[in-house]
């Protein structure tokens, strides 16, 4: 394997998404966070809503599914599906955080409620297949996630929806179950199984009168009559209160393609994830959706990505070969003391300690290095140190592998669609579940030039500085 | 040793790749297993490096010591025309109500009848017997759907009591929930050591064992190798950058002095062990929290360069080593 350049170490797409504008820009009404499951969405979703807020924004975020603990973090680990304002951001530039969990149950009685007078809408909401259908048809999730987006927006009493998407099977689910749960509840089949009584009245419909009344005799056997007389209930108490599904549901896809939306894809670099989100842009252009740009999640760096995998590894052997002799010999201090003498140039005495220290005492280096020096452990302590430094290296060769590998996955993706502006969010250790770890993703997804390494530290090609 | 292998697991922890290696792994000494899928991913597919799977089943690899394994793509659609044909004998009638959307209705009408069928399958393949009285498949896994919709998928009698209360679907719902909950079945949890995979299977167990349906082992997939040890960390928090500096010098990586080569590399790879060191924090308070679940646990190794075929194999061997065949 070649030496990774370090110029190419980072993404040079045709565009860098700068978040910042697209989240200031009053015209932006909508920002729809979508990308397969486990790639950070919701993080994403709660990260842009908070840098919003804090630069002056009125934001309501809608999750679908949170970790408990990022929704705890937010104030909305009760699912009342209400928006509740997120506390403890900073309010200095005027803009207010809300957030809100999305129980898709609820929704759907929401709607029922709010158009049925109260006699009906207890008959739908009692109705068996009701029940069966506002928590579990394959869509209704995704659905009722439309639906809240065009409830909040008709609201306007925020002037920033961020909506996260359900983790769906694959990427098309999230786009076509409104569409298929609309059709399903608006198709043909269902008008004829609730009206057979009109289709008897036309002569040129007696042939699939006919067979409609076998359909609905087999699927009556197989699901139990009572069943069908559910659905044909439920179809013709939903439809005389409130319209098509059809058209509800056109009314929020063409709310998706306004201008003042904006469709952000979020992937983590990896093999599968960027596979689904390149299918994800050439489905939003299929369907006139905007698309803002792709967030590349957990992407890794490295401050030292000079040393490459191979030559960390070499020198990580180097430091663990003599000690196998040394441990059979038993001579480790011998070894180590002239080594060390030989090959390092100790800092002079005096030196100011210049450098920011990362050792994690707060004491400059130099003085750790002496008091170490005098104190010294009781077994080798500079075999230990060895050890933990080729520990290191192997961790930095790790490092520079999964980096070259991320790399390539990238590279994949732009050469597939150079149009789309891609910002990247360098990788936390841990997970997120505090106002301040969103606040450290929104600078991450802001500040794509700052994580740029320093470009007098390192030779550049000229041409990649554009 | 239950028949019935079911896998589930939060997404993006590898149900499907631990699913393939433990059908791999229980057709090792010439036994023969069938790997179902039912959500139409075509991953066993992708897996296996073969093509698109149809709705029937087909061997796709031989395990070691002579076993085979089969696989099958459930179509829910198909599952139905398949069931009305073997009730009311419908030939071309089926045809006719598919071109209606007659089937596509029933399958969406209710999640609960579409989970019969995929269900139904997949527990027919397991009482199925040849003509020598000898079980066709000796196991069938299921690549099941996600932790947070296993148990209501498996819960088909639930579903389908309020919605069919007589008639074939019913019976066949009863049918299927008596192999469900008995000892012929298990359901598996693949996760991984990080919080919320780990909070989704805690939730997930605590749903099944409430639903009473059985519950087998947590697989822990994808699991990091161990570069640095505890003794490694304690040291890290008191080592003096220079020594650190010194131990790169004399591995060859340039002058320790400050400004110096290896010097240089003191801050960025001490950041990086700072990283891993919260990460091995992290992971050892999830598997803390695995451990309390008291199931039996098994870890799987991360491949760094993605799974392939012999990544399989390999699981599959660890599989069989930890003693889950």
């Amino acid at each position: 394997m070649s030496r990774p350049d370090p110029a190419q170490h980072r993404l040079s797409p045709a565009r860098l998404l700068d978040v910042d504008p697209l989240l200031e820009d009053p015209r932006t009404r909508i920002i729809v966070c979508c990308g397969s499951g486990g790639v950070g969405k919701t993080t994403t979703a709660a990260a842009l809503g908070l840098r919003a807020a804090e630069r002056g924004r009125k934001v309501v975020v809608l999750t679908i599914d949170p970790a408990r603990r990022l929704a705890q973090s937010m104030g909305i680990d009760s699912l009342d599906n209400t928006p509740r304002r997120v506390k403890g951001i900073d309010d200095s530039a005027g803009g207010e955080l809300h957030a809100m969990m999305l129980d898709m149950k609820r929704t759907f009685d929401e709607i029922v409620e709010a158009h049925a007078d109260r006699e009906r809408a207890a008959a739908i909401l009692g109705n068996p297949f009701y029940q069966s259908l506002s928590a579990g048809f394959a869509g209704t999730q995704e659905y009722m996630a439309m639906e809240k987006l065009g409830q909040l927006r008709a609201r306007d009493e925020w002037d920033l929806i961020v909506v996260d998407t359900p983790p769906s099977r694959s990427a098309l689910d999230f786009l076509d179950a409104p569409k298929r749960l609309g059709s399903f509840l608006d198709g043909r089949l269902i008008r004829l199984l609730t009206a057979p009584a009109k289709l008897g009245g036309r002569a040129g419909m007696k042939f699939l009168n006919v067979g409609m009344s076998m359909m609905t005799g087999t699927l009556g056997k197989l699901l139990g009559g009572q069943l069908l007389k559910d659905v044909q209930t439920f179809v013709s108490a939903m439809d005389t209160t409130f319209g098509g599904f059809r058209t509800r549901a056109d009314a929020t896809y063409k709310l998706l393609q306004a201008p003042g939306t904006a469709f952000l894809v979020v992937a983590a670099p990896e093999r599968d994830a960027l596979r689904e989100a390149a299918y994800f842009v050439e489905r939003l252009a299929a369907e006139d959706m905007p698309l803002a740009g792709l967030v590349l999640n957990r992407v890794h760096g490295s401050g030292a990505d000079r040393l490459s995998a191979e030559r960390a590894l070499a020198a990580a052997e180097n430091l663990e070969e003599p000690r196998i002799v040394d441990q059979e010999g038993g001579k480790a201090v011998l070894r180590n003391s002239p080594d060390a003498q030989d090959s390092s140039d100790s800092p002079t005495p005096g030196t100011p300690a210049g450098a920011p220290a990362s050792a994690p005492e707060g004491g400059s280096p130099t003085e750790d290095a002496e008091s170490s020096e005098n104190t010294g452990h009781a077994e080798d302590p500079e075999r230990s140190v060895d050890q933990l430094t080729a520990g290191l290296l192997r961790l930095h060769a790790d490092r520079m592998q999964l980096l070259s590998r991320e790399q390539r996955t990238r590279d994949r993706f732009t050469a597939l669609h150079p149009e789309v502006a891609v910002t990247e969010v360098a990788a936390l250790p841990g997970d997120v579940h505090d106002l301040t770890g969103l606040r450290t993703i929104g600078d991450r997804l802001a500040a794509d030039e700052r994580e740029l390494p320093d470009p007098a530290d390192r030779p550049e090609p000229p041409e990649a500085t554009a | 040793m239950s028949r019935l292998q079911v896998v589930s697991g939060k997404g993006g922890t590898g149900k499907t790749t631990v699913a393939a290696a433990l059908a791999l792994a229980l057709a090792t000494e010439g036994k023969r297993t069938l790997l179902v899928e039912v959500e139409g991913r075509q991953g066993i597919a992708q897996l296996f490096e073969t093509e698109a799977l149809p709705y029937e089943e087909r061997k796709i690899a031989v395990a070691p010591g002579g076993g085979e394994v089969y696989a099958l793509a459930i179509d829910p659609e198909l599952a139905l025309l398949d069931y009305l044909q073997m009730f009311y004998k419908l030939g071309s009638a089926g045809r006719a109500l598919k071109k209606l959307g007659a089937i596509d209705f029933a399958t969406t009408i209710a999640p609960g009848l579409r989970d019969v069928l995929l269900t139904g399958k997949a527990c027919e393949a397991v009482r199925r017997k040849e003509r020598s009285g000898r079980f066709a498949y000796d196991y069938v896994v299921m690549d099941a759907p996600p932790t947070g919709r296993i148990t209501r998928f498996l819960n088909v009698n639930d579903e389908v009591a309020g919605l069919a209360k007589i008639g074939p679907i019913h019976n066949q719902a009863q049918a299927v929930m008596r192999v469900l909950k008995s000892p012929e079945t298990a359901v598996h949890l693949v996760t991984l050591l990080e919080e919320m995979p780990v909070q989704e299977t805690v939730d997930g167990i605590a749903e099944l064992r409430s639903a009473r349906l059985p519950v087998g082992r947590i697989i822990v997939n994808m699991v990091r190798p161990e570069v640095l040890d505890e003794t490694d960390l304690e040291l890290l928090r008191t080592v003096p950058r220079s020594t650190v500096a010194r131990s790169l010098s004399s591995a060859g990586l340039g002058g320790a002095r400050r400004g110096g080569h290896a010097e240089r590399l003191v801050d960025p790879l001490l950041a990086q062990a700072e990283e891993y060191a919260e990460r091995y924090t992290l992971e050892h308070e999830q598997r803390a929290v695995l451990a309390e679940l008291g199931l039996p646990l098994h870890e799987l190794p991360l491949f760094a360069e993605g799974m392939d075929l012999a990544g399989l194999y390999e699981l599959a061997r660890e599989l069989r080593e930890q003693g889950v065949s």
